[in-house]
């Protein structure tokens, strides 16, 4: 195997036998390629799945009032539901073992102005501890302050793409915007992993929204965050004692299924999971299925190359060569050509996944297309193996053939 | 040299036996310059595949230079081969990629001989065989008559104890053919035991002896006055 001789033999036969060569090796470079990208696309498939659903931090509950189904306590079925800041205060004193943070979300929409550029902006009223639940990130200036909710400051956090859209280049920050008739202070320019939809959004002080609004204290729903350490069990338990409560507070039915509805992202997590692994399931099976493939390619040219080679393979044997040193021959050439096209496909697939990175992100949903690397040059030792157990069969039975056969002309 | 007795092959074609060699005795001595000769069907070819090793006997013994050659695996035939015999072939059976030189080097290089010294032989029998300036031709770019003599040059480089050709001049033109059996000659007279099989009447008469083979038996066992081949050429 080792031999130096035995490799010069070879070589000379790859070099003079290049079309031969260059089937068998493209096959393989070919199939570890395609096994490569797509497993790429599958990995950057899922990825962009995990990054749309995992928007919201995990430890987030949401609260939204409804309608109710249930006549209860005198009053009739198909009453609404609504909150006001008095819950919010409620709710962080009954449930301080749980809550880490609460915030309110009043949504609105506006057409913003600055200069002579105007839009329409989804508005969301909030307070400062609403960056943790939706994982805002500030790109420059900072998120809204409670002096902000205090003091009902007209000042505005915008995303990206407002930014983008109303500014072009311009520094937003102290910059003013007019929205429904008044001028807000930009405080802060925002980026958020949830996609366009999310950095089009002007984040605002809930109480400064509910001034404007002829002081009502109204609010659509209630986002809080609890305490990590409490574990799922302890959300889920956390979760029904605030559905109790608040059904009690509202005089809702308690068996009453609408009135309030609570999401917990920690549930949605589990279902998202599961949705995650069927995902990947597909994957793998079209991993394998690539790979088939490509070993059935491999498989079918090692048959055609031994066949053409019969004649060669019975000289050699009439001149000395055992019926080892034939298999080894066509063994090692097989593995030698495989072993080196594949790591051309190999480098050549993982080339041209990092070459993609984000560009299919937004039309494809593909993002950051990525492959183990083990996974990578596991499927390249498969397809070598293979490829020389492919090579094998045929090879042994033409080292079997009597050389006087091999020789008959035809 | 060669000792073969009792000799029986038969070959199963359908439902039918087709007994080919009905019991040969035939003694070959060093030095010797054979042709076997026969009708197509005779069983010469079976005869020289069976000298060989190319084929087993189902029945008799045969023993080269005093070795008895039987109960072969295809590894230890190949390892005999390579040591005892050189072939010759009617369609030369060169490696098509492979030129004139490392045709000529291949089986050294299945006796384990290092690059170098297999150069070195090689050259040497090429240029023997007159074909010096051809070494780095493939065989597509030779002639019959080059590409034969490139094969008995393969034939001649392990130098084995017997030569065995089987029609080697049969894809020749009959001056072809003349330089092909001058060679032939000239390597006999320097000692090497050589087998011709052959049906032309006039490449048997350049050998030194003639044995006759008809219906698997030998009708006939000759010694007869080699024809130098050079008076053909």
């Amino acid at each position: 195997m080792f031999n130096k001789d035995n490799w010069f033999e070879i070589f000379d036969t790859i070099r003079k036998n290049k079309l031969r060569t260059f089937l068998s090796g493209f096959t393989v470079a070919l199939g570890i390629f395609i096994f490569i990208i797509l497993f790429g696309f599958g990995n950057g498939l899922s990825n962009t799945f995990q990054k749309f659903f995992n928007d919201d931090n995990v430890n987030t509950i949401f609260i939204f009032p409804g309608t109710t189904n249930n006549p209860f306590k005198g009053y009739e079925s198909g009453r609404r539901i609504k909150f006001d800041n008095s819950d919010l205060k409620t709710i962080t004193d009954n449930f301080d073992n749980y809550l880490e943070s609460i915030t309110p979300r009043i949504n609105d929409n506006a057409t913003v102005k600055y200069k002579d550029k105007s839009n329409n902006y989804s508005i969301r009223a909030v307070s400062p501890s609403h960056q943790y639940n939706e994982m805002t990130i500030m790109m420059k200036g900072r998120f809204l302050h409670e002096d902000d909710i205090t003091h009902k400051k007209r000042h505005a956090v915008i995303g990206r793409l407002v930014a983008e859209d109303l500014f072009n280049n311009e520094n937003p920050i102290g910059k003013y915007i007019d929205g429904g008739g008044h001028s807000w202070k930009v405080v802060g320019v925002f980026q958020d992993d949830g996609g366009d939809r999310e950095e089009r959004i002007i984040y605002i002080p809930y109480t400064s929204l509910q001034k404007i609004k002829k002081n009502t204290d109204e609010i659509d729903q209630i986002i809080l965050s609890y305490k990590p350490e409490i574990g799922y069990e302890g959300a889920v338990e956390f979760e029904q004692k605030l559905e109790k409560f608040l059904k009690n507070r509202k005089d809702i039915d308690p068996r009453d299924r609408g009135g309030i509805y609570i999401r917990n992202v920690a549930d949605n997590l589990k279902a998202n999971q599961q949705f995650a692994s069927v995902l990947q399931l597909i994957i793998s099976f079209i991993g394998i299925g690539t790979l088939i493939a490509g070993i059935i390619g491999i498989s079918n040219i090692m048959v055609f190359v031994v066949k053409e080679r019969t004649k060669e393979l019975g000289i050699r044997k009439a001149i000395g060569a055992s019926p080892r040193s034939i298999i080894a021959m066509i063994l090692q050439e097989a593995i030698f050509i495989t072993t080196l096209s594949g790591y051309f496909g190999l480098i050549a697939g993982i080339a041209t996944l990092s070459l993609i990175g984000d560009t299919l992100e937004k039309d494809y949903f593909i993002t950051n297309p990525y492959i183990d690397i083990s996974t990578a040059i596991g499927a390249t030792i498969i397809l070598i193996l293979f490829g020389a157990l492919a090579g094998y069969i045929p090879a042994r039975r033409a080292a079997k053939i009597k050389p006087i056969v091999a020789l008959r002309d035809e | 040299m060669i000792k073969i007795t009792d000799l029986h092959k038969s070959y199963q074609m359908g439902k039918n036996v087709l007994h080919v060699l009905k019991g040969i005795n035939f003694t070959v001595n060093e030095g010797e310059l054979v042709a076997i000769m026969g009708s197509s069907g005779s069983g010469k070819s079976t005869l020289l595949n069976i000298i060989g090793m190319l084929d087993v006997a189902d029945k008799g013994t045969y023993t080269l230079d005093n070795i008895p050659i039987k109960n072969l695996d295809e590894t230890k035939a190949a390892k005999y081969r390579n040591q005892f015999l050189g072939f010759i072939f009617q369609s030369f059976n060169l490696i098509k990629y492979k030129t004139a030189l490392e045709n000529i080097a291949l089986p050294l290089y299945y006796q384990g001989k290092k690059r170098e010294e297999r150069q070195i032989k090689a050259l040497e029998y090429l240029e023997k065989v007159g074909l010096k300036n051809w070494a780095s031709h493939l065989p597509s770019e030779l002639s019959g008559g080059q590409k034969q003599r490139v094969a008995i040059a393969r034939a001649m480089v392990t130098k084995p104890k017997v030569l065995l050709a089987d029609e080697l001049t049969g894809a020749l033109d009959s001056k072809t053919s003349a330089e092909v059996m001058a060679l032939i000659q000239k390597i006999n007279k320097e000692g090497k035991t050589i087998l011709v099989v052959t049906h032309e009447e006039d490449i048997a008469m350049m050998c030194k002896r003639i044995v006759h083979l008809k219906d698997g038996i030998i009708i006939e066992d000759k010694i007869i006055t080699q024809m130098p081949a050079s008076a053909h050429v």
